[in-house]
């Protein structure tokens, strides 16, 4: 019995890794995969490799540049991959979506420090720069099934020019079906139409306890509860754009959004208020992603507030007191 | 009522049904002077004296302290300086054993007051038995009143059997135990809290106290760290016990199990604290079981005894697998305080990757803080925020390294972060 092993308590873990909580996240996404290639084809697919493949291998260039240890296995870049296909649309280049993940894995991600250290969500950066810089690209809306022929207009993909250049065709015409919507047989991103998908997904990842249900609630929440202040179709706008995509996937990301409860409430109000007046007084007809952008850069502010209060915890003032006697 | 953050831990009772059988005579036994938190004692013997069970070896005038007794009958063979655990050197009486066990003179002290029975108490050498090793004669002299007596049955770490063993096996003892306490002290209640995992224990309980409404058997949720001390005074009658307090404050005091059944013992036969109840576990260990062992015994001798396969063994921990400690090697003597031996021979320490801020250690932390937090602060080594974190509440129960994905060292960050806090004038 030599060299026994020496360390500190407790000499037990649980089997929750950060490699298996982004095991489960990638299988959340999986029905919002197949809910796009149902709709988009099989280029949806294409996209998704592309994204996840490309992801994955920024990771692990930077790292060996940066000759840091490799994280590739911790599964968290190819997670922020496949998140990034969903917000893209069918229709662009692949060139443009390896762009994306530089965005994301190197600039965003890596160059902060890596995983746990980013400040913004890589994938909502990445499709924001993506967005900004090819804004034609970036907005143009495949219908589902746009190869059958007869659905589309004349170039074959695109459904028409005043949808082109204005976002998410079924928020600015605001003329899908609730169901149609809910199932995703509407235009937009991979991953902005089946509501279904992504509430799966969603669901899965609170029943595995990978998320808590707080923040998706809590922006869902404000912006059902905005919507009917001002008059609107609460379904219509819960159910159209990058809400449901948003809220259970980028706003619950753990780097990017607040630690406890609490400020995952605030981080979800905060997100719902700011979607709810770019959507309903901005010049972009969809603010998710800004929306989330902007909590993930307040999000320091929300956790120094939003700290737990430690059980049988003297308040602060009455030190101050004891000290000064 | 609100609950309190807990984990939920695999609970590896495998030892619960196995009764816990006498540790034949050790030919050697090593008993340091310093066993639980205190002064540590003055030897009362020298090399070449004669012992006999119970005999006291060692005591001090300190207060905060309790007497020693030879566990053994036999010959001092050396008194050496002996390295605790925790890095401070105490003296240790070595006793060769002549095998016979001859009891020294007892006598059950003669107990009619509270005074009469603190006393009698400190005289046993007794300190809680539940692993911190508090002295009971203290913790039995509270300064304000007290309304509830907290019996600590709940047992939280895996494998550890030993009280649940003395619940079994010597139901009376324990009750014997509560009354006198309840007596002496004129407490009007007493709350028996037990985890869930224990039916046979809580149905035996509820059947020996049916008429004895001053006794409430409560049950626990089996999670961890539940048998920590304000954890229980929380889950039990919803008290918070305020930073800098002590439970006696609430009017409350805790007292573990065994420790309630032992008091009971030694009013009876006067025989002062000499052996323990130990469970020896682990998956090196070949016959796990539970031992009654003299105090002093090598830890070795139990490992040959559970028929352990010390070629094997990776790692020894001395208690439970959440907050027990490795021991450098098996020339250990046990000590008041030892519940469980657990010898692995598949142990392999986890890799440490960056925290990903997931928040699954603020949510384990029974006493609400933030570990991820506490870390940082005590890396950029800021005092002020430790301070703050109230980093001084961490009793150290390793759920937030239990559950932290990327394994990192919470706990024990917690506790170079409070030794690197300046201490309070």
């Amino acid at each position: 019995m030599n060299n026994l092993i020496i360390s500190p308590s407790p000499h037990r873990n649980s089997d929750v890794t950060t490699r298996k909580i982004m095991s489960l996240a990638l299988i959340s996404l999986v029905p919002a995969v197949i809910a796009a290639a149902v709709f988009f084809g099989i280029r949806a697919l294409a996209l998704t490799a592309v994204c996840t493949a490309s992801s994955v291998l920024f990771e692990y260039i930077c790292r060996r540049a940066m000759k840091r240890e490799q994280t590739i296995s911790d599964l968290s870049a190819a997670v922020t991959g496949v998140i990034l296909a969903l917000n893209l649309p069918v229709t662009l280049p692949f060139w443009m979506a390896v762009l994306g993940s530089f965005v994301a894995i190197v600039i965003v991600k890596q160059l902060f420090g890596g995983i746990g250290q980013n400040f913004a969500n890589p994938a909502i950066t990445a499709r924001i720069v993506l967005m900004i810089s090819f804004t034609g690209s970036m907005t143009t809306w495949a219908l589902p099934q746009y190869w059958k022929p007869g659905l589309a207009s004349d170039t074959s993909v695109i459904v028409n020019s005043n949808t082109v250049l204005t976002g998410p065709t079924p928020l600015v015409s605001g003329d899908a079906s609730l169901m149609s919507l809910f199932l995703g047989n509407t235009g937009g991103c991979l991953g902005e139409t089946s509501a279904l998908a992504l509430l799966i997904g969603g669901i899965f990842l609170m029943v595995k306890k990978v998320i808590s249900p707080a923040a998706p609630a809590a922006f869902i929440g404000t912006v059902a509860l905005l919507t009917l202040v001002s008059g609107g179709d609460v379904m219509y706008q819960i159910l159209a754009g990058g809400l449901f995509l948003g809220a259970f996937f980028m706003a619950t990301d753990y780097a990017t959004t607040p630690v406890t409860n609490k400020g995952k409430i605030v981080f979800g109000i905060g997100c719902g208020v700011i979607t709810f007046i770019i959507r309903k007084f901005g010049s972009y007809p969809e603010g998710v992603s800004f929306s989330i952008l902007l909590m993930n850069i307040l999000t320091p502010y929300i956790d120094m507030f939003t700290k737990t209060t430690p059980l049988g915890a003297l308040k602060p003032e009455k030190e101050v007191t004891k000290n000064a006697q | 009522m609100h609950r309190l953050n807990s984990i939920r831990l695999n609970h590896s009772k495998n030892t619960a049904g196995i009764e816990a059988v006498r540790l034949p005579v050790p030919a050697y036994v090593k008993i340091p002077m310093s066993m639980h938190m205190g002064a540590p004692c003055t030897p009362l013997v020298k090399k070449g004296d004669t012992v006999l069970v119970g005999q006291k070896i060692g005591d001090t005038d300190a207060f905060f302290s309790a007497p020693v007794h030879s566990s053994v009958s036999g010959t001092v063979k050396d008194v050496s300086d002996y390295r605790l655990i925790n890095g401070m050197v105490c003296k240790a009486v070595e006793i060769e054993t002549d095998g016979q066990q001859t009891l020294c003179e007892c006598t059950p002290p003669e107990i009619t007051d509270r005074e009469s029975f603190i006393k009698a108490v400190r005289e046993s050498g007794i300190c809680g038995l539940g692993g911190a090793g508090f002295p009971t004669h203290i913790k039995l002299n509270p300064k304000g009143e007290i309304d509830t007596l907290i019996i600590n049955a709940a047992e939280c770490e895996p494998y550890i059997t030993s009280d649940y063993r003395q619940m079994i096996e010597r139901p009376e003892n324990v009750l014997g135990g509560i009354r006198l306490v309840m007596k002496y002290l004129g407490i009007p209640k007493a709350v028996f809290a037990i985890e869930s995992n224990k039916p046979d224990a809580i149905a035996e309980f509820r059947k020996l106290t049916g008429n004895e409404p001053e006794i409430e058997v409560y049950q626990l949720p089996s999670t961890y760290p539940q048998g920590a001390e304000k954890v229980l005074i929380h889950s039990t009658t919803g008290r918070v016990v305020m930073e800098g307090q002590l439970p006696s404050d609430q009017k409350v005091i805790v007292m573990n199990v065994s420790t309630a059944a032992f008091i009971y013992k030694y009013t009876q036969t006067g025989v002062p604290l000499v052996n323990r109840r130990i469970t020896v576990e682990g998956s090196a260990v070949g016959k796990p079981c539970n031992v009654i062992a003299p105090i002093g015994t090598m830890v070795s001798e139990l490992l040959k005894f559970a028929e352990t396969d010390t070629e094997n063994v990776k790692k020894l921990i001395a208690g439970g697998p959440m907050m027990g400690a490795c021991l450098i090697n098996a020339e250990t003597p046990v000590v008041k305080t030892s519940n469980s031996f657990l010898a692995d021979s598949d142990y392999t320490e986890p890799v440490t990757t960056a925290c990903i801020r997931c928040g699954r250690c603020v949510r384990a932390c029974s006493m609400n803080l933030m570990p991820l937090e506490i870390e940082k602060a005590y890396k950029r080594k800021d005092t002020a925020a430790l301070q703050s974190l109230k980093l001084g509440l961490c009793m150290n129960c390793g759920a937030c390294t239990y559950v932290c994905p990327a394994n990192r060292k919470l706990a024990e960050t917690n506790q170079l972060a409070k030794a690197f806090l300046p201490k309070k004038k």
